[in-house]
């Protein structure tokens, strides 16, 4: 994943609450590759009128905010599914960043799976935020991981990250090469479990039934 | 010191912990489904394989077709419950296709088999996996990118959540459900309410619950924002186990009856945050907006967002009433709905149609109805108990088992504008279809708004009856 380490980028409002990952990307879309992209479909039923064009009124279709990088949301955005096809559509949409006073737990782990940094922003910040945006659509902020800070006109705000996630972002680096590095310590783990738990351990393999067995019914 | 039941079953699968307190957890059952094929591209293209096929059980469900046939979905759908066959096929784990007797949506299929068993820790790319904390495991959602994770090192990091116990003690009055329960707690607590938190169900409710109820309970956690729901395992639970097709047997299962034995909360355990209802109080849910949150008794009127003092949440309710096509002041059961669906892996196991047949019977329904039950072997016990013969009769339609109209990925949907009471758990917009308006509900408040043609009291429609 691309690391996160300073960014300068377009501020773009999107303050509802609870906005679900329904909202973000719909579930008829997520069938595609990853590698085709997601971009076109962010906000796809919410952006886009019956026959595909752009609706004018909506935010990221305006002129102000098509090179948006960085979200300013509502309260427990990313709530509902799980489907992480909603962060890789606002990732491929240019966006670096979501900032907003609390997410959905799942899409807040996504996030940091994929380079997309969310910043859980105190209310002083968020206010200032949207007031900028306000007074002045397009406007800039940063973001500075190292420091912890969002900078805005002169003024700065901090934010809380745990320093593992912060390291990762980093770095850019892959949560799975980092865990097989420990692998001996898991195959002890795991031994040691299954002594302990021995009904854990599955009773007989599961009889693949189903190798031919996908029929058209009855 | 005393410990809460998720303590124990965590600190069981804590291999080892970072400095900023997540934890690498052993993953003792991986559940996958065909809405995960992503997952899989990611350890090809890092050269990996899945490491423990032997904990991994894979099920067609989010595409899979419920339809008589396959021509009535389009091929780019069925191709997905295809890919997981292929890839279970590379990686030698057990998946079930549709048309396999074992198939169904995976928090079905789980409990059903006896995959899912107390003291273990279970992973599914499903937001609804806390369901299968019902049985007293620790259960919960995760991303795709965690999926390749599991799949290649059957383990996962996980910061530990915060725990929240919700005792509901009394009982429920005649006609209350689970699913009545499980809104009544989200409206309570918000649908952010449980965020970074996991939630243990506890009290005499919660005690006379059956498996199904409480997987119901349990699988409703998510949309109050907790990942984590569960209760702890007890005689209705070994009960329900006892002779599972997965399930240990024999010595084994003495030994595991031991352990599960010891799973539950010690008396002066404390939680983060405490909250109890009153049983006795709950009545018949119906939700009005586009979250979950949104929700009301039948018996009352839509309210009016003028009333609400926050403005976000004034927005939010003006933005829903005019998405759902409803006025304020309206009651509840003045709203006629246009379709009706019984499924989901919320509420489409056999107690769930049991429930739904007993007030469609000797009915005929106003709307078009579906009822899709939640895997093979529910859809033959429902057939072996005469259910389908009554739905039918009733003018349902009796489908195949699959996720079908909750996620509207497989082709299932509502038509836009068109509102649904449906047993399913997400009432968001254009969740069910674009446009589609939802109204969760139980298995019999579905039922009844099906014959009655809107949303109904149930326990009015059996005393007209």
């Amino acid at each position: 994943m691309q690391p996160f380490q300073r960014h300068e980028g377009v501020l773009a409002p999107f303050i509802n609450a609870n906005v679900d990952t329904d909202q973000i990307i719909p579930a008829r879309f997520l069938h595609r590759a990853r590698r085709e992209g997601y971009g076109n479909l962010l906000f796809h039923d919410l952006r886009y009128d019956e026959a595909g064009a752009e609706k004018p009124g909506f935010v990221l279709n305006r002129p102000a905010y098509r090179t948006a990088s960085i979200l300013v949301a509502g309260p427990n955005f990313g709530c509902g599914s799980s489907r992480e096809q909603a962060v890789w559509a606002l990732v491929d949409q240019g966006f670096r960043a979501v900032i907003a006073p609390g997410f959905g737990d799942i899409f807040y782990n996504n996030c940091f799976k994929n380079g997309l940094l969310a910043v859980v922003g105190e209310e002083r910040m968020l206010a200032a935020l949207t007031a900028a945006m306000k007074r002045q659509p397009g406007v800039q902020a940063v973001i500075d991981l190292p420091e912890q800070h969002v900078r805005l006109d002169g003024e700065c705000w901090s934010f809380d990250i745990d320093s593992y996630r912060k390291q990762a972002m980093l770095e850019g680096a892959s949560e799975i090469q980092m865990t097989l590095k420990a692998i001996a310590r898991i195959e002890t783990f795991e031994a040691k479990l299954l002594a302990s738990m021995p009904w854990s351990g599955l009773r007989k393999p599961i009889p693949n039934e189903t190798a031919s067995s996908q029929t058209a019914g009855e | 010191m005393p410990k809460t039941l998720f303590d124990k079953i965590w600190e069981t699968h804590v291999i080892t912990t970072r400095p900023d307190g997540a934890s690498l957890l052993f993953v003792d059952r991986h559940l996958v489904h065909d809405a995960t094929a992503q997952a899989f591209d990611m350890i090809r293209e890092a050269g990996l394989a899945v490491r423990r096929p032997d904990l991994t059980l894979g099920t067609a469900d989010h595409y899979a077709n419920t339809a008589g046939s396959f021509d009535q979905q389009p091929p780019h759908l069925a191709d997905m419950a295809l890919r997981l066959l292929e890839n279970a096929r590379k990686d030698a784990f057990p998946a079930y296709g549709v048309g396999d007797p074992n198939q169904g949506i995976v928090h079905v299929i789980g409990p059903e088999s006896g995959f899912t068993l107390p003291g273990t820790l279970i992973v599914c790319g499903d937001s609804h996996t806390a369901s299968h904390g019902a049985l007293g495991a620790i259960a919960f959602g995760i991303g795709t990118s965690e999926i390749a994770h599991v799949l290649a090192t059957q383990t996962i990091w996980q910061a530990k959540p915060k725990l929240m116990r919700i005792t509901i003690d009394g009982a429920l009055g005649s006609g209350i459900v689970a699913k009545d329960v499980a809104l009544e707690v989200i409206r309570k607590i918000g649908s952010a309410g449980g965020t970074g938190y996991a939630i243990e169900y506890a009290g005499q409710v919660v005690r006379a619950l059956s498996v199904e109820g409480r997987l119901t309970l349990c699988n409703m956690s998510i949309e109050a924002g907790a990942r984590f729901g569960l209760v702890a395992p007890d005689q209705t639970v070994f009960d329900y186990l006892k002779g599972r097709r997965l399930a240990p047997s024999g010595a084994m299962w003495t030994q595991a009856l031991d352990a599960w034995q010891a799973l539950s909360s010690d008396e002066a355990a404390t939680f983060d945050r405490e909250m109890t209802l009153d049983g006795a109080a709950i009545e018949p849910m119906v939700t009005w907006g586009t979250s979950p949150e949104q929700a009301l008794p039948v018996s009352h009127c839509i309210p009016d967002p003028a009333a609400e003092p926050d403005r976000l949440r004034r927005e939010a309710a003006e933005q829903a009433l005019a998405y759902m096509g409803l006025r304020p002041g309206t009651p509840m059961t003045d709203v006629a709905v246009d379709r009706v669906f019984i499924g989901s892996c919320t509420n489409s196991r056999i107690e769930d149609l049991r429930a739904a047949a007993s007030v469609a019977k000797g009915h005929r329904v106003k709307v078009p109805a579906f009822v899709v039950p939640g895997s093979g072997r529910v859809k033959a016990q429902a057939e072996a108990e005469g259910l389908d013969r009554i739905f039918r009769a009733a003018g349902f339609e009796w489908r195949k088992p699959g996720c079908s109209m909750c996620v509207a990925m497989n082709g299932d949907i509502v038509p836009p504008g068109e509102r649904c009471a449906s047993t399913s758990n997400r009432n968001f917009a254009g969740r069910q279809g674009k446009g589609a308006r939802t109204h969760l509900v139980s298995p019999a408040m579905a039922a009844a708004a099906a014959v009655a043609g809107r949303l109904t009291d149930v326990r009015k429609l059996a005393s007209e009856a």
